[in-house]
């Protein structure tokens, strides 16, 4: 993976998991059906928060952190407004 | 199998395996071999997230509501997929300043002001102290269920027991001894405890294997798999909507509890304990960013499962679902699986535990004792040689205090309540803390007071909203305060307080701490102003990134280095203090023994020393003490900010000039561009005009010469010549008059006659000045004007000069053979619109933009006999624009060109009609 995306990737994750876990879309899943056996809400939730840690880690373990990421004796990096 | 004696003795030696475990992990460390330092082993201690009230109040809260006790872990999941910017950020700021607990963290973020440490610590032990009390009360209530074994019988209400017969006094007293042992080994607090994170780490592993071991057991020892066990639960209509989660009732405030956990995870005193000063290295977190919520994720996947088998088992409600993890297993009369989950729910009781009180009585003793005992100078405190062993003897008092607190309160109160609501309530006392620190982290605006009466008001919000109803319910206060509200105030009733109805007690609770917490964490800060201390910290905080070590800066004092070693040495030992100054010499490069002088980096070292023993608020006070100066002023240090800031200003206004620089340099070359087209345009147009020129001028000379050469041409002839030389002149004038005439327009020179005229006539004016060169190519144009057009206000003679043009390049251009041209006007919305159509080869779409440019023709002027000025559209552009009108030409679908204009109507016009 490309270094330096790494924050933006994050919070790209944080927004889908946020989504995908969001009561309008859990709603959709929480029919009286079931998959293997397993009620889908059940199984929807937890294949969810499975392909989140995974991704957790894709992204922590395989992008570099850029100078400026890491923030260490980096160049100043541009005001942020508060 | 199950006696009282074995239980009891497997209990016992379980915890002393954890003393071994922490006693061995402080070993290693003291050796320096540390068996803490990966990342693996921090991942586990954060999972000391889940407590007691995981282990059995999940399943409870899965039996009577499903799948929504999930949010409690998935609101963590989501903090850490955010944790690389959060935590990082936290971790480093509390590095750099030996930060020791979450209340000195935002007394140092707010200027190092002592209140504010002190009012944190309050909200901590009042909001913490159920929550520990949950889990004395978890260890009691799982020994008394497996106590009766094989009976599967309830515990009465526990406070029937005597007091020195209850388990949870004497697990109690065994945790204060561990806690005391091992999390209150060195004075600085921000120094590790290996052993106790070591033991930490151990009692997840046990925790997680004994509840996936009940989980298994249960799912496949007492029914065939996940998906037999599904299907009977779905067979039975009371189960079914647990699955299904009926919407309703499951998600109604799922997202009160996902922001409660994901506040919790940052704000808890003990995650903050384990996730920040137990760090030994800020990189561990790259990888416990995924481990600890797949630790989560494992722990919770047979939850659902035993709580369907529970309720399966026990339809008529015989065990109660909090201990489903023990009931289920001893009523299949499984003994071994049934101790081993109540090991691992005494882990996870434990694990809490002693975290909990290590964290709350540091804060206790560095924010809330040690700042009052400074003060009161009759105890002349200041004077005493050494202070180390009080300020330990302090942090031991509050570990015991703590615990007998929380032990006080499960007697009195906590029967009252289910494990998951107490639990709740203390997540929302911690979750105040959350505006102040993630405020202070990215905000540089929020201030003391704003912080201050921002966590004051949350703190009373709660307690009005939460805690004062938990009192109702254990039946301290009336029930009428909740029905009818205090004093028959009905507007203050506590869980629909101004009204709010339709909220669960919690949502409402969130709503109304966070409204207040935030609202007045931010309106104060905005309108009052920082101290100069207030300024440093909070830029040390937002850009800890940013800034190494800055704030040396700032300080402008002296002290003398035997007066620094003093006050060190009566906090942190004498011994630890010389180790501390040779090292800080060492670094330097100077010779311990020769200085004397303290600089500012000496007295902030010194200062950051003392902030790991006694909080940075006290640090700050005690060494403000020895050391002569202060900060410098408020001016001084928004110069040294500024200082900073104007590099990255200037870099900033680089990027900035850089920026204009090539949008200027960009505008110059279109502008270049445009001049080059204009360069060319006009060669072209000297060619055309001269070609022009030349072509009369040709003609009328050869003409003339001929003339003047043969006197004896018959008239005839003569005549014949004279009729071209004549209409030659015409064309040569007519050419002058034309660039003149643009040429005034384009000055604004021009003489416009205004007034109201009749477009009927106009267009009758110019066919009858162009029927000449009609009339010369066989032309009988057709009209279409019809008589009702309104009245315009127009220069008549400019006008008809416009739809002459028109018709004569209608003409010029139309077949040669059967040339047509027709000429119609029609009225629009507020203009009228006039076209003149021929049926010639049309405009090219490339040429079309051009053509109404001066000196731009239709086709190639280089190869092509040109068949006019080049002129007479751009005058008619010229003319029509002045009117604010607009001309334009398009194609015919089948041959030729239609040129049309605009000519608005104005309003005074249409009102005179």
């Amino acid at each position: 993976m490309r270094a330096g995306l790494r924050g933006e990737r994050l919070v790209a994750l944080f927004i889908l998991a946020a989504v995908a876990f969001h009561p309008p879309i859990l709603n959709l899943f929480a029919v009286d059906s079931a998959v293997f056996g397993l009620p889908l809400l059940y199984l929807y939730v937890f294949a969810a928060w499975a392909v989140v840690i995974a991704l957790i880690a894709l992204i922590t373990g395989t992008t570099e952190e850029t100078a400026a990421e890491r923030g260490v004796d980096a160049k100043p990096a541009p005001e942020r407004e508060v | 199998m199950l006696q009282p004696a074995v239980i009891l003795a497997t209990a016992f030696g379980y915890l002393c395996l954890l003393f071994a475990i922490a006693y061995w992990g402080d070993k290693r460390a003291d050796r320096g071999r540390s068996v803490v330092n990966n990342p693996y082993i921090y991942a586990l201690s954060i999972a000391v997230y889940c407590t007691a009230w995981t282990f059995y109040g999940s399943v409870g809260r899965a039996a009577s509501s499903g799948i929504d006790f999930l949010t409690i872990y998935l609101g963590p999941t989501l903090v850490f997929v955010l944790g690389w910017f959060l935590l990082r950020k936290i971790l480093r700021i509390s590095k750099a300043n030996r930060i020791t607990t979450i209340a000195d963290f935002i007394s140092a973020r707010y200027g190092k002001n002592q209140l504010l440490g002190g009012l944190v610590t309050v909200i901590a032990v009042v909001g913490i102290v159920p929550y520990i009390s949950l889990q004395l009360k978890g260890v009691s209530t799982s020994f008394n269920v497996l106590i009766h074994y094989p009976a599967i019988a309830m515990p009465s209400a526990v406070s029937t027991v005597p007091l020195f017969q209850d388990t949870a006094l004497y697990v109690a007293l065994v945790l204060a001894a561990f806690s005391i042992l091992f999390g209150t080994r060195h004075i600085d607090a921000s120094e590790h405890h290996e052993g106790m994170v070591a033991a930490i780490a151990f009692e997840s592993v046990v925790k997680l294997v004994a509840f996936l071991t009940v989980g298994a057991f249960v799912v496949y020892g007492l029914h065939d798999g996940f998906g037999a066990l599904f299907a009977r639960a779905m067979e039975t209509p009371k189960l079914a909507p647990l699955l299904t989660a009926s919407p309703a009732s499951a998600f109604g405030n799922w997202m009160t509890l996902m922001v409660l956990s994901m506040a919790a995870i940052v704000c808890l005193p003990r995650q903050w304990q384990v996730t920040v000063v137990e760090n030994t290295d800020a990189k561990h977190l790259d990888k416990a960013v995924w481990l600890f919520p797949l630790y989560l994720l494992l722990i919770n996947v047979f939850v659902l499962p035993i709580a369907l088998a529970g309720l399966m088992e026990f339809p008529g409600g015989q065990a109660d679902s909090d201990t489903f993890v023990l009931a289920v297993p001893m009523a299949a009369r499984a003994e071994g699986v049934a101790l081993f989950a109540f090991i691992g729910g005494l882990s996870a009781a434990t694990g809490m535990v002693i975290v909990e009180t290590v964290a709350l009585s540091t804060m206790m003793s560095n924010d809330l004792v040690m700042p009052v005992l400074l003060r009161l100078k009759w105890l002349r405190l200041a004077e005493r040689t050494d202070l180390s062993r009080l300020l330990l003897g302090i942090r031991r008092g509050s570990i015991v205090g703590v615990l007998l607190l929380s032990y006080l309160y499960f007697r009195l109160i906590g029967e009252s309540y289910a494990l998951v609501t107490i639990g709740l309530v203390s997540f929302a006392a911690a979750a105040q803390f959350a505006p102040a620190i993630i405020g202070g982290i990215f905000w540089r605006g929020g201030n003391r007071f704003g912080a201050l009466s921002g966590l004051a008001a949350g703190f009373l919000m709660w307690g009005y909203t939460l805690l004062l109803p938990s009192f109702v319910k254990s039946g301290w206060l009336a029930e009428s305060i909740l029905t009818q509200g205090p004093g028959g105030l009905s507007l203050l009733r506590p869980q629909s307080l101004f009204g709010l109805a339709g909220l669960d007690p919690l949502s409402h609770a969130l709503f109304w701490t966070m409204l207040a917490n935030i609202g007045i964490y931010v309106g104060v800060s905005l309108l009052t102003r920082q101290s100069a201390m207030e300024r440093i910290q909070a830029t040390a905080f937002v850009d800890v990134f940013r800034r190494a070590e800055s704030q040396q800066q700032f300080w402008r004092g002296t002290a003398t280095v035997s007066d620094l070693e003093s006050l060190l040495g009566r906090f942190i030992g004498a011994t630890r203090t010389r180790q501390a100054l040779v090292e800080y010499a060492e670094r330097r490069g100077l010779n311990p023994g020769k200085m004397r002088e303290a600089d500012a980096e000496l007295v902030n070292y010194a200062e950051r020393l003392l902030a790991g023993a006694i909080g940075t608020a006290s640090a700050r006070v005690m060494i403000a003490s020895v050391a002569k100066g202060d900060i410098v002023g408020l001016d001084e240090v928004m110069k040294i900010l500024d200082e900073a800031s104007q590099i990255i200003e200037y870099s900033r206004q680089l990027e900035q000039k850089s920026r204009e620089l090539e949008v200027a340099t960009g505008e110059l070359r279109a502008a270049n561009e445009r001049l080059k087209e204009l360069d060319r345009m006009k060669d072209d147009f000297i060619s055309t005009v001269s070609h022009e020129l030349r072509t009369p001028l040709t003609s009328i000379r050869s003409f003339s010469e001929i003339l003047f050469d043969n006197p004896g041409l018959g008239l005839e002839q003569r005549r014949e010549f004279l009729a071209v030389i004549v209409k030659e002149s015409e064309r040569l004038t007519r050419l002058i008059n034309q660039i003149l005439d643009l040429a005034k327009m384009e000055a604004g020179r021009m003489d416009w006659q205004i007034a109201e005229i009749k477009l009927k006539d106009v267009v009758a004016d110019a066919l009858a000045a162009a029927s000449g060169i009609f009339a010369e190519r066989g032309i009988h144009p057709e009209v279409k004007v019809p008589d009702d057009l309104p009245l315009v206000e127009y220069d008549r003679d400019r006008l008809v000069q416009v739809i002459v043009n028109l018709l004569s390049n209608a003409a010029k251009f139309c077949d040669r053979e059967r040339g047509w041209v027709s000429v119609e006007a029609a009225s629009e919305d507020d203009a009228v619109r006039i076209s003149v159509a021929d049926n010639g080869p049309g405009v090219p779409l490339a040429d079309q933009p051009r053509i109404f440019e001066r000196f731009q023709q239709a086709g190639n002027t280089l190869t092509d006999k040109p068949q006019g000025t080049g002129l007479g559209l751009a005058i008619c552009r010229q003319i029509v624009e002045r009117f604010g009108g607009r001309i334009w030409v398009e194609n015919r679908p089948s041959r030729g060109a239609v040129f049309s204009f605009l000519i608005p109507i104005r309003r005074a016009a249409q009102a005179a009609q």
